[in-house]
């Protein structure tokens, strides 16, 4: 194929995927909203005045890009994971495969739609949050970049699950137990510092630590850890995942028997 | 001077063996030409569905070639798998979509822009009569349309070798006839088509050579009027105008009374049916109609798979 082609079908892929998560928004848009839109009612408005300042800011702004970071890392996730093993089960991902596509180009196109409804409802949880708390923007690379390598991470997460799912019930596993309990120990509703020594150390094993801290330092100017070591990290797990990917397009046995 | 023609597909010593050590294809070659109409066929798990899930990518080979008009299939997959359209067995597309959203995308797959995608695809939508569909839920269509719908989409990119894999299971007669038609006319527009089917009538209708494949080998692979011609022995059924309470008199030939109102012939290949017809004649039976039993494919090939069983019960 040439660069153009390669090119129109990259876009095929990415508008495929958007087009399917915005044609089943009520399933894909509007529940992230509901549940943040809540989040902030209850964090924020009912309880957070109760707990006091954190790290010089209100409880609210404290949690908003926890949040957002949130939102986005489970959205995009939960694209991919969903999309691909849909097509897996369908069937449908052989008109795919049976394609001259390049597999580096199957996996950015759906990594890049993970990315789309991963950024969206970022957007949307953003929006949301200037109804309950006035919103900073310290370093507004830091904040884009870190927000879309996480998405990026988190897209190719989802794709190596759905790859190995066999049923519907292996698509939902790791976001249960484990995206949803590092997500919520990964420091967004608590600065770790408020944690004792041993269980701040531990949580510095949680990779959803950095991304949050990286995010907030971005958005709020603080940070847990340093946000160069939460950028390397992020690339590092970007890259080992990419190789996993490519290498589970060429072999898996639950794509090419 | 004679023109070196590149085959359409040219496989070489081509093995499969699955994870359980499970022998699916245990070096085949099989050669089919440009413009050729070839049929593929083989009972259940004689390798077909392999063979063709390793043409078209799905199916990991453990040896051999596979060259689609001289491209090799691992070293320049992108142009190999341009001139493949794959029409697989099973509803392989996306229920939710809608039939005109299904052919662009799969357009785009293979690189073509969104504007010439949307006008293959009214084409091909008309072609096969689903233009009205477009815009319908794939999962309203009915199964005739649904199959109607995977050639279409085979075909958006242009394909010059389609492969159709049990393209007509499930579809009744009158459908069939008419997708039958519109094979035979892409095929005579040039495209090589490589079809499987258990209907031994469509291959016999359609193909020019035939490959049949049993425990994962090629037991036989020639032209399609060769083969019949092969054929030693016929069993013909007569239908008579009055009842007839006996078989009557066949001269040389074997028989057996059906009913009252028609009877089955043996006649070997070597025999002339006129002597049969005298005799008949003579007793003054009225033949209003005549036809084979069986398909004269399916006689060979149940007697060749038969062949290969005993071969391979023979080895074990």
């Amino acid at each position: 194929m040439s660069s153009y082609e390669k090119w129109v079908a990259f876009v095929t892929i990415l508008t495929r995927e958007v087009r399917r998560f915005v044609r089943i928004w009520p399933q894909t848009l509007l529940p992230p909203a509901i549940t943040i839109t809540l989040y902030f009612i209850i964090f924020g408005t009912l309880i957070g005045p109760r707990i006091g300042a954190m790290s010089g800011f209100t409880y609210i702004e404290f949690v908003a890009p926890g949040l957002i970071m949130m939102s986005v890392i489970t959205n995009s996730y939960g694209n991919v994971v969903s999309s691909f093993y849909g097509a897996k089960w369908g069937k449908s991902v052989e008109e795919l495969l049976v394609s001259p596509v390049p597999n580096y180009i199957i996996l950015t196109g759906f990594v890049m739609g993970g990315v789309a409804r991963g950024l969206s409802v970022g957007l949307i949880v953003t929006l949301l949050s200037l109804f309950f708390t006035r919103l900073q923007l310290e370093h507004v690379v830091i904040t884009c970049t870190v927000v879309f390598l996480t998405s990026v991470l988190f897209s190719l997460a989802g794709f190596i699950n759905a790859v190995f799912a066999k049923s519907f019930d292996d698509i939902s596993i790791v976001p249960t137990f484990v995206l949803t309990p590092l997500t919520y120990l990964g420091g967004v509703f608590y600065s770790t510092s408020l944690l004792p020594s041993f269980w701040g150390t531990v949580s510095h094993l949680n990779p959803i630590l950095y991304m949050v801290n990286a995010f907030r330092y971005g958005m709020l100017g603080i940070s847990d850890i340093d946000t160069g070591i939460a950028l390397l990290i992020i690339v590092g797990f970007i890259l080992a995942l990419w190789v996993f990917s490519m290498h589970l397009l060429r072999t898996s046995k639950g794509l090419r028997s | 001077m004679t023109r070196m023609t590149v085959p359409a597909l040219s496989i070489r010593n081509l093995t499969k063996q699955y994870d359980n050590g499970f022998s699916a294809l245990k070096g085949i070659d099989i050669d089919v030409a440009e413009g050729d109409f070839f049929a593929l066929l083989g009972p259940n798990g004689a390798g077909k569905s392999t063979t063709i899930g390793i043409i078209c990518s799905l199916v990991r080979k453990t040896g051999g070639t596979v060259k689609i008009f001289g491209r090799d299939i691992d070293t320049e997959f992108s142009q190999a798998k341009k001139d493949i359209g794959v029409v697989p067995q099973e509803f392989n597309f996306n229920m939710f979509e809608k039939p005109l959203d299904i052919l662009v995308t799969q357009a785009g797959y293979y690189g073509l822009p969104r504007a010439l995608a949307a006008q293959r695809a009214e084409k091909y939508l008309r072609v096969l009569d689903l233009w009205d569909k477009r815009n319908v839920p794939s999962r309203m269509l009915s199964g005739g349309m649904k199959r109607r719908l995977m050639i279409a989409r085979a075909l958006v990119h242009e394909p010059r070798l389609l492969i159709l894999d049990e393209p007509t299971a499930g579809v009744d007669i009158e459908l069939r006839r008419s997708m039958w038609d519109f094979l035979r006319d892409i095929n005579a527009r040039g495209t090589t088509i490589i079809l499987t089917t258990h209907y031994l009538e469509e291959a016999e209708s359609l193909c020019r050579n035939i490959a049949i494949i049993d425990h994962g080998e090629i037991i036989q692979n020639t032209g399609m009027k060769l083969l019949l011609k092969s054929l030693q022995r016929e069993v013909f059924i007569f239908d008579t105008r009055g009842t007839i309470a006996a078989l009557p008199d066949l001269g040389p030939f074997a028989g057996r009374l059906i009913d009252e109102h028609s009877f089955e012939v043996e006649v070997e290949k070597s025999e002339s049916l006129n002597s049969l017809f005298t005799h008949l004649t003579a007793q003054g039976v009225e033949i209003v109609s005549m036809r084979n039993r069986a398909n004269r494919l399916e006689e060979l090939f149940v007697s060749l798979v038969a062949s290969s069983a005993g071969r391979e019960e023979g080895r074990a």
